[in-house]
């Protein structure tokens, strides 16, 4: 696309990033480098700072110290990564609209959008619905819309922030079909998940915190089989992680 | 985006164009500043028709008390005054505000109270009423708006001797209203007030109210017409607005006056000089 | 008007007289709306938006403007448009226009202050998600504002209300000019002057019923279009 900022975000580089709300510590000194490449899972128990985690890459949030990077540069405008949140908020438009607005806020040029968003409501399976009020669509098709408006931005980075938590088996094998087919198209995949059978289902990587720092980092199988620390065992074990 | 924005815009556009209309086609209206007892008496609604008919000009009035009346003129924000309070007015002229008073015409003022008048005043003399009224302290309904029925009120006090700035108690309620309110009121407290008989005659909510004191010549009410002056204020439409003073005191004009009548009373009485007298 | 008629014959012999006033009420009323909307929404979609020194001091002092006396207002207002006054050489005293500008300026701070708790509480749901696409400052308030519409017909509604019911800025800024500035509400305060109470009341039942009216029909209106977009 025109607008599109010529430079790569990736590699998203942390280096010792430390994120603070008041004397909580939410992120504790970590340092990562996300490269192009098979989706990476952020992986842990609730409050090990997966959300925030991803709210940095973003770029929602600063870090109270340490650097992130996005192809070597501090502060690019979030123009080639797009968000998928927990619970979307759906604006108050139609299906269809919502993609458009997306599209719109992308830069795409007025004159290609209503065929644009058509074509994006069917990659994820919203056709039918795309004069429906989108606050009126289930909890799996907002889902699936969020991801039409993330896709509508023609992201290099993908981040999805545990999307299927609070969706039924079909609705989540519909949203893990569309992220995988998302990675296949070369979108980098980032997201929060600690659902073991999807981190296996889509990950080529898994990033797992605790507590707010960064435990460890492996192959989906050799994570899974062959968790390398002992937080990372009992997480996998099912015991509580605090 | 766009195109739900300019819809407002244009919608907004529209609204002000259609109430901003009016002004502009106001080429021949001029605004007189009144009282509320030639408007509330309804004089005004069946004057103004007539003159329109004959003229093609609109008359806008604002009806207020006759000092309110002669302040908006004051401040340029009339064409003519059709005012009742004789003094005033020729301050007004002396000041350089009105061009010349014309005398247009006279009613009188009443003095109405309850049908079993409690204070026992019934007769033709004001003074001696008033007297009564204030030793009694029976309640009595004052405009207090400085209107002309005000003025007059204040100076009947003086004529019966009383200094009401001092002699006011509880019984003398300042209400500063118009004539109507004043009327209103008194019916609903059953007290005295003085009014002019237009109003009187043409009000409706007259409760247990009844004439008490008339035909006393101290009661007499002139009406004065005048032109604001145009070296004061050079809006004023000076032609259209000496039309309508020319009018009122032209025979036509007296004869359309004398003719207003409201149950077959005759509410108003012409009494212009003569021309060129 | 007829005084001899009551109100109810005067709505079904269609009294001209009547009618003219009620379009002047509704035109009046409807201009100051759509006026104060098109100041009053953006600015309050600004200060909900906006973090700048004083901001809470400009909130609490456009929420107590809600409260403006509109005698005050029309006073106020009245000294300006004079003749003599600053802006007397525009010549609207007395006029329908002046009438507007009145009862703009009193529904201005109610349509500015709705918006400004509305488009807030809003922001705060629709922050991460306009964030993360990148919106732009002018983006967010468009948006904002058009998705809070359905909240923000009911600020309309109310500042359409309190301009309709008004009658002391009205009053002072018009002249109550029989034929010209004459509405509703000082036609009321006329006939109650004039002893009338019958017909003053059916008048003011009139009043009632049309705002009434107004009201049912944007919710009306409102309750169609939310079904058809959300």
């Amino acid at each position: 696309m025109s607008m599109r900022a010529p430079a790569s975000d990736l590699p998203l580089m942390f280096e010792n990033v430390s994120l603070q709300a008041g004397a909580t510590i939410i992120l504790n000194s970590l340092s990562l480098t996300i490269a192009p490449g098979a989706p990476t899972l952020i992986v842990g128990p609730n409050g090990s700072g997966k959300t925030s985690l991803l709210r940095l890459c973003m770029g929602l949030a600063t870090p109270t110290s340490g650097r992130i990077s996005w192809g070597g540069r501090s502060d690019p405008a979030p123009t080639r990564r797009a968000f998928v949140f927990q619970r979307p908020v759906m604006l108050r438009r139609t299906a269809a609209a919502n993609v458009s607005y997306a599209l719109a806020q992308a830069g795409a040029p007025r004159s290609g959008r209503a065929r644009r968003a058509a074509d994006l409501l069917t990659r994820v399976g919203l056709a039918d619905l795309a004069s429906r009020p989108a606050r009126l669509l289930s909890g799996g098709e907002q889902q699936r819309l969020a991801l039409a408006r993330a896709l509508a931005r023609d992201p290099e980075i993908l981040l999805l922030d545990e999307p299927t938590a609070n969706l039924d088996p079909a609705a989540t094998r519909a949203v893990e079909e569309i992220v995988l087919s998302a990675a296949q198209s070369g979108i980098k995949i980032v997201m929060a998940s600690h659902d073991l059978g999807q981190v296996r289902r889509l990950a080529g990587e898994v990033v797992f915190l605790a507590r707010g720092a960064l435990c460890e980092r492996a192959a989906t199988a050799d994570f899974l089989d062959h968790p390398a620390t002992s937080e990372a065992r009992a997480f996998l074990r099912g015991d509580l992680v605090i | 985006m766009t195109s739900r924005r300019s819809f407002v815009a244009l919608a907004i556009l529209l609204g002000i164009v259609s109430s901003g209309t009016p002004s502009s086609a106001q080429e021949r209206s001029i605004v007189v500043a009144s009282t509320t007892s030639t408007q509330d008496s309804g004089l005004f609604g069946y004057l103004l028709p007539i003159f329109k008919a004959k003229s093609g000009i609109d008359v806008k009035v604002i009806a207020q008390g006759t000092g309110q009346a002669l302040d908006t003129a004051r401040r340029g924000d009339a064409d003519v005054v059709f005012v009742h309070a004789k003094p005033q007015e020729e301050k007004f002229v002396a000041e350089g505000f009105g061009v010349k008073r014309f005398d247009v015409m006279y009613n009188d003022f009443v003095l109405v109270g309850p049908k079993s008048d409690p204070a026992g005043v019934k007769g033709k003399d004001i003074a001696t009423a008033l007297k009564t009224i204030e030793s009694k302290g029976a309640p009595f309904v004052s405009r207090g708006d400085r209107s002309g029925t005000h003025a007059a009120e204040l100076a009947l006090w003086i004529v019966a001797g009383i200094d009401i700035g001092s002699a006011k108690g509880a019984w003398y309620r300042e209400i500063g209203q118009g004539m109507g309110a004043a009327l209103n009121t008194a019916s609903a407290m059953n007290a005295y007030v003085l009014a002019d008989r237009g109003t009187w005659i043409s009000f409706k909510n007259r409760g247990d109210l009844d004439i008490v004191v008339e035909g006393d010549r101290r009661l007499f009410n002139q009406y004065g017409v005048m032109l604001v002056n145009p070296e004061r204020h050079p809006s004023v439409k000076k032609e259209a607005g000496q039309v309508f003073v020319d009018w009122l005191v032209s025979a036509e004009g007296q004869a359309a006056i004398a003719s207003y009548k409201i149950e077959g009373q005759q509410l108003f009485f012409p009494n212009a000089e003569k021309k060129g007298s | 008007m007829p005084d001899h008629l009551n109100a109810l014959q005067l709505i079904l012999s269609g009294d001209p007289t009547l009618v003219a006033i009620v379009r002047l009420s509704l035109g009046v009323s409807l201009a100051a709306v759509l006026l104060a909307a098109a100041i009053g929404m953006p600015l309050g979609a600004l200060l909900a938006l906006t973090r700048f020194p004083g901001r809470s001091v400009l909130v609490v002092l456009l929420n107590a403007m809600m409260g403006l006396p509109p005698v005050v207002v029309g006073l106020a207002l009245y000294l300006l448009l004079s003749r003599s006054g600053p802006l007397g050489e525009f010549g609207i005293l007395f006029t329908p226009t002046a009438m507007v500008v009145a009862q703009t300026v009193l529904i201005l701070p109610i349509i500015a202050a709705l918006t400004r708790q509305t488009i807030e509480d809003l922001w705060t749901e629709y922050r991460d998600e306009l964030s993360a696409m990148n919106v732009g400052a002018v983006g967010r308030m468009t948006t904002l504002l058009w998705d809070a519409r359905f909240s923000l017909l009911t600020a309309l509604l109310a500042g359409f209300g309190r301009a309709a019911a008004e009658v002391g800025a009205v009053m002072i800024v018009g002249g109550n000019i029989d034929g010209f500035t004459r509405t509703m509400t000082t036609t009321v305060a006329l006939e109650t002057s004039k002893g009338n109470l019958p017909l003053a009341m059916g008048l003011g039942a009139i009043l009632i019923v049309i705002v009434l009216a107004i009201n049912a029909a944007a919710w009306g209106t409102r309750a169609w279009s939310q079904r058809l977009t959300g």
